[in-house]
């Protein structure tokens, strides 16, 4: 059958511009011959022509022994482009902080030209190495490969995903605990849970190595760890003056965006009230050859961020205001099995930890997780009076309650 | 093959991937500096210096394309190279002088280089119609049709404020977990799920999918001599909960869906506490290839934070400033019953002070 040539004006439109342009990729792997890509190029048109998708719900496909890494992907059409009905995703757990040598990242090309589209993302939004389109007799020699090569399957489902992390002491002199580290000993710690969900939803770690949260670990992770000190911002006062004399309005631009005003400049020196400093980074940000944070370094937990499905979007909330990050972490995973162990028993399906946390009540949840209640956890106390107080005394005399039967 | 089968070994540890400098001064850099847009300098307190080159990509990338980055990496930094949780590309440099003509390379490439610093950066965003069963829009030729309109932001030409971080999701699922960006690109369906109720039975657990529905829109009920479900479309908000358990009630829908804008999140801690991103307009249309009216909408709202808002100021941090109604002014939005929550805690978001600028 002659195949009759790819027309697809719509698209052509978007390989204009100075962005670089995801159609020029696609349609060099199709005029390298990969037929999927010729047809998902035709398909794309089709859907920018009628304005709607052509991808169905995903089916159960996967790695044997695994239940996560791999997403099943059909399109409904399936006897028009036929080489794209089966085009599943595989999710490779990428090294912490996203480092690669050439040679890594040549090697995974080998593999996915072998096996694949040719069609990736550097990186999903999770973090991971999304490799876009295969089918399924090819999941299992790919994923041979990958092994083969020290790659593994990141996460999917209701499982723990693929922790990420910022790019930490490896390059950021703000880096409060080695994200990097950490990162790569959860996923080691965790694999099982990584590879077969077993929770009632997904669970996200990520890793920020200060609270400039560069891996928006507030907003997309479960579990958000952030990078913090607890001793005295570490001052340069003849950087400060240089920065001064190089034309920063110091007053101003420093000093009148601290939002605890805890910092003062005389034109001379600098001071800061530690005390009241609440570790925004502002003024660190601002003169980073001048203020660097303090040196008694570890990371405030928080937990329960997530996206609107379905009772809401959320930011995590603090659970434990400073704790140090030292291997081999036994203070975090002891928290951590606490947390899923609690959700475990009492999440529904489909259920976030967050809304969990919502639904029974921070106090109660604390309470189930063993954690004592602290100021640092809310913005403010309550404000409403309905209180369940939990004790109330008797009457002497007075009847007591009988027992409920067991 | 008679090799034994190896699961559960993890990513391969990072360090195998650290250049030298970097493995040499590991946790020890000083201060960092940005030399000019896309160019930073870390400098170690041993002295060592750290050149990074930040450049722009697709994010959807080709073997062929990863492999002229592993190309460019090899010519120029020794083979290493790195990605940021934005989808740019950056290269580790330790020679300076290999930066100028590094960057010709990338430029020649088509690959820009910027997004440090006070700039907009790539935007996050999703898979869309490319591979994504969910999708209200697609997500990579918004993005690109937007960072095409945008670019003189991304690489310097005209400088910015402070930070600005765009991110695109195709549903409320929100893989690119959007919620609290600058400007988020949201793609909305406005039509309750067309019930497929001759498939519902096969396809789908009914209690399920009546548990699915946060405002309890959803009831079992017999349609046509089918077990099926009813809806309650006055109830509906369109979250397409129920379409993620249940593939019998699709919500896409080409009159209908299209895309929503929201403004002002951020999840920095700097200068004032992360927040989410407010609705600043309800819908637009999906407007394939380009989507003009998105994309002048979000150029309308950059122009206007970069015309008035302080230096450092993120695009929330500068409207709580001068407050909505002002902001809605400037950026000649309209404000409509949308914009005025209805769902849980709605009213925490009512103005209740007489705090108002006349």
């Amino acid at each position: 059958m002659a195949e009759p040539q790819r027309n697809t004006p719509l698209l052509d439109e978007l390989k204009k511009g100075p962005w670089p342009s995801f159609v020029t990729q696609i349609e060099e792997m199709a005029d390298a011959g990969k037929e999927a890509c010729d047809q998902l190029l035709r398909l794309l048109e089709r859907s920018y022509n009628e304005k709607i998708g052509h991808w169905k719900h995903g089916g159960i496909v996967g790695v044997m022994g695994y239940g996560g890494g791999v997403i099943g992907r059909y399109n409904d059409l399936p006897e028009e482009f036929p080489a794209i009905a089966h085009f599943h995703t595989m999710r490779v757990n990428m090294p912490s902080g996203w480092f690669y040598t050439s040679d890594a990242l040549r090697t995974i090309c080998d593999i996915w030209d072998r096996h694949g589209s040719g069609l990736t993302n550097m990186h999903g939004s999770t973090g991971d190495i999304i490799l876009l389109g295969t089918t399924t007799e090819h999941l299992e020699p790919c994923f041979a490969e990958l092994t083969a090569n020290d790659f593994d399957l990141g996460g999917s489902g209701s499982d723990m995903r693929t922790p990420s992390c910022c790019v930490g002491p490896a390059r950021c002199e703000w880096a409060c605990y080695d994200t990097l580290a950490l990162t790569h000993d959860i996923t080691n710690h965790f694999q099982d849970e990584l590879h077969r969900p077993a929770f009632p939803y997904k669970f996200k770690i990520k890793c920020s190595g200060c609270p400039n949260d560069c891996v928006a670990s507030i907003a997309r992770a479960d579990l958000s760890i952030i990078g913090t000190w607890r001793d005295r911002i570490r001052i340069d006062q003849a950087e400060v003056r240089n920065y001064a004399a190089a034309g920063l309005n110091i007053e101003r631009e420093v000093c009148g965006n601290c939002p605890t005003k805890c910092i003062e400049w005389d034109g001379n020196e600098l001071k800061i009230d530690d005390e009241n400093c609440v570790r925004c980074m502002h003024c660190i940000n601002a003169m980073p050859k001048a203020l660097r944070p303090g040196v008694d370094t570890g990371a405030t937990i928080l937990l329960g961020a997530k996206a609107p499905i379905v009772e809401g979007a959320q930011l995590s909330s603090v659970l434990v205001p400073f704790m140090k990050i030292e291997p081999p972490y036994e203070e975090l995973y002891d928290l951590i099995e606490r947390i899923w162990d609690f959700w475990g028993e009492h999440g529904k399906n489909r259920e976030r930890v967050g809304e969990l946390m919502q639904r029974v009540g921070l106090g109660n949840f604390l309470e189930a997780i063993g954690v004592e209640p602290v100021p640092e956890m809310v913005a403010y106390p309550r404000d409403n009076p309905y209180i369940f107080y939990e004790e109330y005394f008797v009457e002497e005399g007075e009847e007591e309650e009988e027992e409920v039967e067991a | 093959m008679s090799t034994q089968r190896r699961t559960d070994i993890g990513p391969p540890h990072y360090e195998r991937f650290l250049p030298p400098v970097i493995k040499a001064n590991y946790g020890k850099w000083k201060y960092h500096e940005i030399l000019r847009p896309g160019v930073m300098v870390h400098v170690s307190e041993t002295g060592d210096k750290l050149y990074t080159v930040r450049a722009g990509s697709p994010r959807l990338l080709s073997t062929k394309g990863i492999r002229r980055f592993a190309e460019l990496a090899d010519k120029y930094c020794d083979g290493y190279l790195r990605f940021t949780s934005r989808h740019n590309v950056e290269f580790l440099l330790t020679d300076e002088s290999k930066i100028e003509p590094l960057i010709a390379e990338l430029k020649a490439m088509g690959h820009p280089v910027g997004g440090i610093g006070p700039a907009i950066s790539s935007i996050v965003h999703t898979q869309g119609w490319v591979h994504c069963h969910s999708a209200a829009t697609d997500a990579s030729g918004v993005v690109k049709a937007v960072m095409d309109e945008l670019i003189e932001y991304f690489d310097g030409t005209k400088p910015v404020p402070g930070k600005l971080r765009i991110a695109l999701a195709c549903c409320l699922n929100m893989c690119g977990a959007v919620h609290c960006s600058d400007i988020a690109i949201l793609g909305v369906h406005r039509r309750p799920p067309k019930i497929q109720h001759e498939n519902l039975k096969k396809l789908c657990e009914i209690p399920n999918v009546v548990a699915s529905c946060p405002t309890a829109a959803i009831r079992p009920a017999e349609v046509n001599g089918y077990p099926s479900v009813e809806i309650d479309e006055d109830l509906c908000m369109f979250c397409a909960n129920c379409f993620s358990v249940c593939p019998a009630l699709p919500m896409a829908d080409p009159l209908n869906d299209g895309i929503s804008i929201w403004v002002g999140g951020k999840v920095s801690n700097a200068r004032s506490e992360p927040k989410f991103s407010k609705l600043a307009i309800p819908f637009l249309p999906n407007n394939p290839p380009r989507w003009p009216e998105v994309t002048e909408a979000v150029r309308k709202m950059v122009e206007v934070w970069a015309a008035h808002a302080r230096k450092y100021e993120r695009m929330g941090e500068f409207i709580d400033r001068i407050g909505w109604p002002r902001f809605f002014k400037l950026t000649g939005l309209e404000f409509r019953k949308e914009h005025i929550d209805d769902y849980r805690f709605a009213a925490l978001s009512y103005k209740r002070s007489a705090w108002l600028r006349h």
